[in-house]
């Protein structure tokens, strides 16, 4: 089997979001960077899977030079081979990402004489979130996609995919390969690098591949609409709720439970 | 006069989905801003005609339903998707709505890229014009983005829980339109195949009253069963946090925030969890939050209403025999 599997590189938030002061991007002066949680465990399975098949495993990115952290991270755990689709490090929208990541697999496809059995993305970027760019480059490529998976089955030509249903319950997909697939955290718990891992990423290859600015990627030079378009980014207004301290220990436990009578989720 | 807004509205159980009529508020102060434009609604499902005529209240004027029970006899995200699509360049529309569901935002997904337009998703306020100004969320919501959509269609998928539903009195009932698209095999391909029913007795943690949380302070696998005895007494579904689940101490369907389960119970209690911005976002619809911590200055305490200060290893005992005492 073939799996390629494309990740984002994303600031590593936890606390308050600070901004830069022109509001067009997160100050990272004193953040890591990370891929989606959703994305690491895309990593996870892909390797899995070729563990337990056999095959090749490619993991893709389009962002900064500095993106290929995250490919030398999602190497460390067993990827073959990196692509970096290389930007200026401006922000590129859904349509131009998912043009640009098309003609990347057509590419990378040609070069190896048969199609990716699979090609996994995340289920929405943690950063912009746009929930599209798996679909796009699916419906691009003509091939079948399903997204919000939290377990997926290789089958002889085929892969059976389960997701959570609305109200309680799973939801299970059969689709035939080559087929694209957006995954969730919790599909599977991914490991963590090794130290031999890391040494052998060190030296796996990555082909760079300039695509420079959005306004230049294949989406705009194609003359199809794009965006949305990044104005500005603002922290949404303070909910700010006054916190009212009903006591310390297990003293405080009357309050409490007169507070579950009082706000009716206890009968009395 | 422009063309119309069409909304993709999910059906449920017989009924539209309480997030679409919740889109569909939003899209009414959108139509108005257009100068009156017509809200159209497209429903999925075989029992999505009799779902219909009721949309009247939220503001369609006509509803276009797709019976077939090939197309809608199960989910089948591309197959609706390409409904969709078809029945906006049909329709003229000018803007393709659905919600930022998980169903929503596939079908939304699947419509733009088959109609070569672009996708802003979880917005929470349009402003019409020559190019249209959205808001719309990042990082699930703990940041919004003011940004321009310029196309000829414009599709928008909308925040849960951006406005409240919207329905009036005296309004007419939709026009029902039966509608039967021009959906290909392949767009068939990819449907929901098979079922399993939720653990009986569970309790949905998306749509329970209340919810019983746990992260890193709970400390072990073992000191759940603290958890799961206040929830039991509370009929409420226990959840974690993500720290919870990357030790492995509980399943992931359990997980709250922003890569796991958004809840909006009546009351979250949030014991031994700092409040990572990924977490808030999962637990801030909530109406009250409880927040049982060690730290009076952890980030939790920011979004809580209220507050016991403390180790939850026996402040959360000491509550469950408190309401057993009560109880008698």
């Amino acid at each position: 089997m073939r799996i390629l599997v494309c990740v984002k590189r994303v600031p590593q938030t936890g606390g308050r979001i600070v901004l830069t002061p022109d509001g067009q991007e997160i100050d990272t002066k004193f953040l890591g960077f990370t891929v989606s949680p959703h994305e690491e465990c895309g990593v996870e399975e892909a390797v899995r899977i070729i563990e337990a098949h056999g095959g090749e495993t490619v993991v893709l990115t389009l962002g900064p030079t500095a993106a290929e952290d995250q490919l030398r991270d999602a190497m460390a755990i067993g990827i073959d081979r990196a692509v970096l689709l290389e930007t200026d490090g401006s922000e590129w929208d859904p349509v131009s990402t998912a043009a640009a990541i098309t003609a990347a697999i057509r590419d990378q496809e040609a070069a190896g004489g048969a199609p990716f059995d699979l090609v996994i993305f995340g289920n929405e970027s943690a950063d912009s979130g746009g929930f599209q760019v798996g679909i796009r480059v699916a419906v691009a490529l003509g091939r079948p996609v399903v997204s919000g998976l939290k377990g997926l089955t290789v089958g002889d030509g085929s892969v059976r995919a389960r997701r959570e249903a609305a109200g309680g319950g799973w939801e299970t997909y059969d689709l035939p390969l080559p087929a694209v697939v957006g995954v969730k955290e919790g599909i599977n718990l991914p490991r963590y690098p090794s130290v031999p891992g890391r040494l052998r990423a060190k030296k796996k290859e990555i082909e760079r591949i300039t695509v420079g600015a959005a306004g230049g990627g294949p989406a705009a030079s194609a003359g199809t609409p794009f965006g949305p378009v990044k104005a500005l980014l603002r922290l949404p207004e303070d909910e700010g709720s006054q916190v009212e301290i009903l006591g310390r220990g297990a003293d405080a436990a009357p309050a409490v439970v007169d507070l579950l009578e009082r706000i009716g989720v206890l009968a009395p | 006069m422009s063309g119309p807004v069409l909304v993709f509205v999910e059906v449920a159980a017989g009924e539209a989905d309480r997030v679409s009529l919740e889109t569909l508020a939003l899209v009414r102060g959108v139509a108005g801003a257009l100068g009156g434009a017509p809200v159209e609604a497209l429903l999925v499902g075989e029992d999505a005609a009799g779902v219909a005529g009721s949309l009247g209240a939220h503001g369609v004027t006509t509803a276009h339903a797709v019976t077939d029970p090939r197309i809608a006899g199960a989910y089948a995200p591309g197959a609706w998707g390409a409904a969709l699509a078809e029945l906006a360049r049909a329709r003229g529309a000018v803007a393709v709505v659905g919600s930022g569901t998980e169903r929503g935002a596939e079908v939304l997904a699947h419509a733009a890229a088959r109609l070569g337009m672009p996708l802003a998703a979880n917005v929470v306020a349009v402003t019409p014009g020559d190019s249209w100004r959205v808001t719309r969320q990042r990082w699930a919501g703990s940041l919004l983005e003011d940004a321009t959509l310029d196309a000829p269609i414009r599709c928008l998928t909308i925040a849960p829980h951006a406005v409240p539903v919207d329905e009036r009195e005296g309004v007419a009932p939709a026009a029902v339109a039966p509608f039967a698209p021009a959906v290909t095999e392949s767009d068939l391909v990819v449907r929901v195949t098979g079922r399993e029913a939720p653990a009986a007795g569970s309790i949905s943690l998306a749509d329970a009253k209340v919810v019983v949380s746990g992260g890193r302070g709970v400390g072990s696998s073992d000191g759940f069963r603290i958890i799961e005895e206040l929830a039991g007494l509370l009929g409420a579904a226990v959840g974690v946090s993500r720290a919870v689940t990357s030790a492995g101490w509980r399943p992931h369907t359990e997980q709250v925030g922003q890569t796991g389960t958004r809840v909006a119970p009546d009351l979250y209690v949030a014991c031994g969890i700092s409040g990572a911005i990924q977490h808030i976002v999962g637990c801030k619809s909530a109406k009250r939050i409880l927040a049982i911590n060690t730290d009076a200055e952890s980030p939790i305490m920011a979004v809580a209403d209220y507050a016991v200060i403390g180790d939850l290893h026996t402040i959360v005992p000491a509550i469950s025999a408190e309401i057993r005492r009560r109880r008698g």
